[in-house]
């Protein structure tokens, strides 16, 4: 993680004959003012991006009313009951859970149908199986936008709409291609003579996959079921489809209506957007490492 | 995350001569003989295995993934409101509409823009960000955290979020405006056609510069030091280390991301949707929004399923060439593996 900074050989280079020397005696002071404008770049970046949330913390905390004369400051008089009327409320909970149980079975259902077709893609050589594999890949080209409508046609006819699984399926599905690259890469690195002693010793395929290698792989499969929580948190477009009764809306769905029924109630609405985000940024301060490595490991190598 | 898959299917060869997968090798002395009827038996074992690991996987893609742009490309043929079987057929007529459609051109042209500017502007912003925070700096770790944060959170909630925030007069933004006493500028942000698209642009940037971010510092770290400190030993400025050692290295990571951004931006739905549904005015309108519009508010979903279709043979068809054209060279020794970390 820590790389120190190429800045050490110019040093050297100074006192070598030939090097440039012009500079190298204010070197220090120079560092230090690029040191600061550094980290004063970096403050303004991180104030960007922390005033909108903060923004929202503190509105929630002040009457609309005050709102629009007061943006920036503390509030007042802290109206907690912004927040407190929607904690006490059945339908923000019934959300949560909704986006809870719908990224669990989707986190569940991703994995584990993966991790299947992994094992098979990173230990089987047979014919025809880079074909299958590419089969898979393709599915990365596809936005979901693409397949919503005609998915909720198929849904529709299979009555599947208003029940979680109309949800919970298509999301793993969309999810396959890259749980099963991102397995495939590490399961390709657990050594093939572990197989073959747990062959000889009479473990049956399965047998393996499931006491050996699975267990191996649990800091890969904590990343990837990682990733298949916050998409499926995250996900807007096809609950928004799926789910017409307001029983089965998730937070994302939630969120939107509710700014649709209290439009002009700002303060309550922003109350709203900040307890639906504390989940999620509750659950990437401790994932974090799995969330980053696994993106960075989709999209960079397989 | 899509390059993965044409980088390993790449591979996969080399990666299978080398090292066959255990089964193979287990299963490869036993090849004749007396234990021939052994290696047969292990043979039919191991195809049964394949099918029955395989098949979930396949028929839940096959079913979810595949049939629905199928589905698609079939009732793109139909004037067809969505109910009942499609029956009342017009060939390719729907796409002649849709190219005839200034609203769908608009959307074409809107992507483009916000491609654009994501390649020019957002992108770039990252890349000298993870150049920042790549260095020997204190609370780097928190800075990584903090500047990937909005990525986490659900484009719903940062819209609603921002909705208030660009608030005509009474938002956050016009606020500050008044404070550095720009306030007469009367900028609607949202409401308005003409920034309506570059507003969305900087919440874009604000959502997703910091999944970019890390993806660049990933690249920045396996950047091998010893290249850097050789190129600082003959004499290069910061500037050109970073010219001609750092960017060419980062060339797949960089390649990686334009193509995730463009991909992104075809795509682009629950932002709009949540902040402007596609106004003021058509004038924030994407493919997506267009495809929603006349598929769930006007019932004509043949129309509907034809953009749908044309979005897929955009994406399909760039995929293609960007794979065949931008990101073939580096097939071989990119250094952008995570390996290391694992």
């Amino acid at each position: 993680m820590t790389l120190s900074p190429p800045r050490r050989p110019p040093r050297h280079r100074a006192d070598r004959p030939g090097g440039r020397p012009a500079g190298r005696l204010t070197g220090r002071t120079a560092a230090r003012v690029r040191g600061l404008s550094m980290h004063a770049l970096i403050w303004i970046v991180g104030a960007l991006i922390v005033v909108p949330l903060l923004y929202g913390l503190l509105s929630g905390f002040k009457s609309t009313s005050e709102l629009s004369t007061n943006p920036f400051g503390l509030p007042e008089d802290w109206v907690p009951e912004n927040y407190t009327g929607l904690l006490g409320s059945g339908s923000f909970w019934r959300q949560i859970f909704n986006s809870t149980f719908i990224a669990a079975a989707t986190a569940l259902v991703t994995v584990a149908v993966s991790a299947l077709a992994a094992y098979v893609f990173a230990r089987f050589a047979f014919r025809g199986r880079e074909l299958v594999f590419t089969f898979f890949t393709i599915g990365l080209m596809f936005p979901f936008a693409v397949a919503v409508l005609p998915l909720f046609l198929m849904l529709r006819a299979l009555d599947l709409l208003d029940n979680p699984l109309g949800v919970i399926l298509p999301q793993a599905a969309f999810g396959l291609p890259m749980t099963i690259i991102i397995l495939r890469g590490f399961f390709r690195t657990i050594p093939g003579e572990l197989e073959e002693a747990a062959i000889i010793d009479g473990c049956s395929a399965f047998g393996f996959f499931w006491r050996i290698l699975l267990p191996m792989a649990r800091p890969a499969l904590a990343t990837v079921s990682v990733l298949a929580i916050v998409t499926s948190w995250n996900n807007f477009f096809l609950p928004l489809l799926v789910f017409t009764e307001p029983d089965w809306w998730t937070i994302p769905v939630g969120v939107q209506q509710f700014k649709g029924q209290y439009a002009e109630d700002t303060a309550r609405i922003l109350a709203y957007v900040v307890l639906a985000m504390a989940p999620a940024l509750a659950f990437y301060s401790v994932a974090e490492r799995q969330l980053i490595g696994g993106l960075t490991a989709g999209a960079t190598k397989g | 995350m899509a390059h993965s898959a044409f980088k390993n299917s790449a591979v996969k060869d080399s990666a299978l001569e080398k090292r066959p997968a255990g089964k193979a090798t287990a299963a490869g002395p036993a090849g004749g003989g007396p234990r021939g009827r052994t290696a047969r038996r292990r043979r039919l074992v191991d195809s049964v295995t394949i099918a029955a690991f395989l098949s979930p996987a396949m028929l839940l893609f096959a079913l979810l993934v595949l049939v629905p742009i199928l589905y698609a490309l079939y009732t793109s043929l139909f004037k067809w409101g969505g109910f009942g079987a499609p029956e009342n057929f017009v060939g390719l007529e729907n796409f002649r509409t849709l190219f005839k459609d200034e609203v769908f051109l608009g959307d074409l042209w809107r992507g483009f823009v916000l491609i654009a500017l994501s390649v020019g502007i957002q992108l770039p912003f990252a890349l000298s960000m993870a150049v920042l925070l790549n260095q020997k700096l204190r609370g780097r770790a928190f800075y990584r955290l903090l500047f990937f944060a909005p990525y986490v959170l659900s484009e719903v909630i940062t819209g609603v979020l921002f909705t208030m925030i660009f608030a005509p007069d009474s938002g956050l933004a016009d606020h500050a405006l008044d404070l550095v006493g720009l306030g007469d500028l009367g900028i609607t942000w949202f409401a308005d056609s003409s920034t309506v698209l570059v507003t969305l642009f900087l919440v874009m940037t604000w959502k997703y510069f910091g999944f970019h971010m890390i993806l660049y510092m990933a690249g920045l770290q396996s950047i091998p030091r010893d290249v850097l400190e050789a190129a600082a030993i003959d004499g290069a400025s910061a500037w050109q280390r970073f010219r001609h050692v750092t960017l060419p290295l980062l060339g797949p990571t960089i390649r990686i991301s334009v193509f995730l951004s463009i991909i992104g931006a075809i795509q682009l739905f629950d932002l709009v949707w949540v902040i402007t549904a596609g106004g003021p005015v058509h004038a924030s309108e994407t493919m997506a929004i267009t495809m929603f519009q006349f598929g769930f508010k006007r019932y004509q979903v043949g129309y509907a399923s034809a953009i749908s279709v044309v979005m897929f043979l955009i994406c399909f068809v760039f995929a293609l060439v960007y794979q065949r054209y931008v990101l073939r060279r580096d097939l071989e020794g990119a250094v952008t593996s995570m390996r290391g970390r694992r």
